[in-house]
């Protein structure tokens, strides 16, 4: 009898036990950017699969910070 | 597409930290680590000037170089990014990084060094795009989301430019030639000497050119 509940309180206490299992050694293999499914956060008007879009997308939004595309010429 | 890169233009650099605090709050960032900072030379001398660091995302890192356990890769856009579940946590990285990149949170119990945490240009990591997983160990994953990095976005100046190469340069030439300073500097010709990707911005002014 109390063996057995010596064993009951030790099964009750390792459930307890929530730590994530760490057994994972070698690095793993990333997604391509474009690689996603379509997701509220996305930019407005973008689209995830295909990477030309991606790329034509990023262009694009990188001249937001070029000030000369966006005001009249010096 | 050439590589991901951040340029920092020292002479608009206002030292706001807003691209830290943007870093911060984009990807819950825990106390103790700091992806991006802003350094300050000669500060409080006339004449000082800040320019915001962070990863640099190196052509040839010496932090994968070192790194003993390989949790380093860089994607076909030149975004060097780390597995955490692979990294150790030793610190080579800190010490070969000229930028300090590295970074380790220390809050975990009797202080302990945890896994290290750097910059990932807002690309996450090797987890599913935009999963809960993903987002908890690296932040959020902005360019699959077709968004630049938050830090550049925010920049309320402009100072800092984050993405693709070519497109970064190409901004930056017609800004420095425009102004008609800075492209005196060593190695200007080399890293900024003509445009690449026929920048849609309007020409300089001829007078302004130099090197």
């Amino acid at each position: 009898m109390t063996r057995l509940s010596i064993v009951l309180v030790a099964a009750v206490m390792l459930v307890a036990c929530t730590e994530k299992p760490q057994t994972t050694t070698a690095r793993k293999a990333d997604d391509k950017p474009w690689a996603t499914a379509a997701s509220a956060y996305a930019a407005a008007g973008y689209k995830g699969g295909d990477q030309a879009a991606w790329e034509q997308q990023l262009k694009s939004r990188a001249q937001g910070q070029n000030e000369y595309s966006r005001t009249a010429a010096p | 597409m050439a590589r991901m890169k951040f340029i920092c233009d020292a002479e608009r650099c206002i030292e706001c930290n807003g691209c830290v605090t943007a870093c911060k709050a984009e990807h819950d960032v825990p106390w103790g680590v700091n992806r991006r900072r802003v350094v300050t030379l000669n500060d409080g001398v006339p004449g000082e000037r800040s320019i915001s660091v962070a990863c640099m995302h190196c052509s040839d890192a010496p932090c994968m170089a070192v790194c003993p356990v390989d949790c380093f890769y860089r994607t076909d856009e030149g975004v060097v990014l780390h597995d955490k579940d692979t990294c150790i946590g030793c610190g080579y990285c800190s010490y070969a990084c000229p930028f300090g990149a590295p970074q380790f949170p220390s809050n975990g119990t009797f202080g302990l060094r945890g896994k290290m945490d750097k910059c990932t240009f807002c690309a996450g990591g090797p987890e599913a795009n935009g999963s809960q997983a993903e987002n908890e160990k690296y932040g959020r994953n902005r360019l699959a989301e077709g968004k630049l990095p938050a830090c550049a976005e925010m920049c309320s100046t402009k100072a800092l430019l984050g993405g693709d190469g070519d497109v970064v340069a190409d901004i930056f030439r017609t800004r420095v030639l425009t102004r008609g300073k800075g492209s005196e500097v060593w190695g200007w010709g080399t890293a900024y000497g003509k445009p690449t990707q026929g920048s849609s911005a309007p020409q300089a002014k001829p007078e302004a050119r130099k090197s």
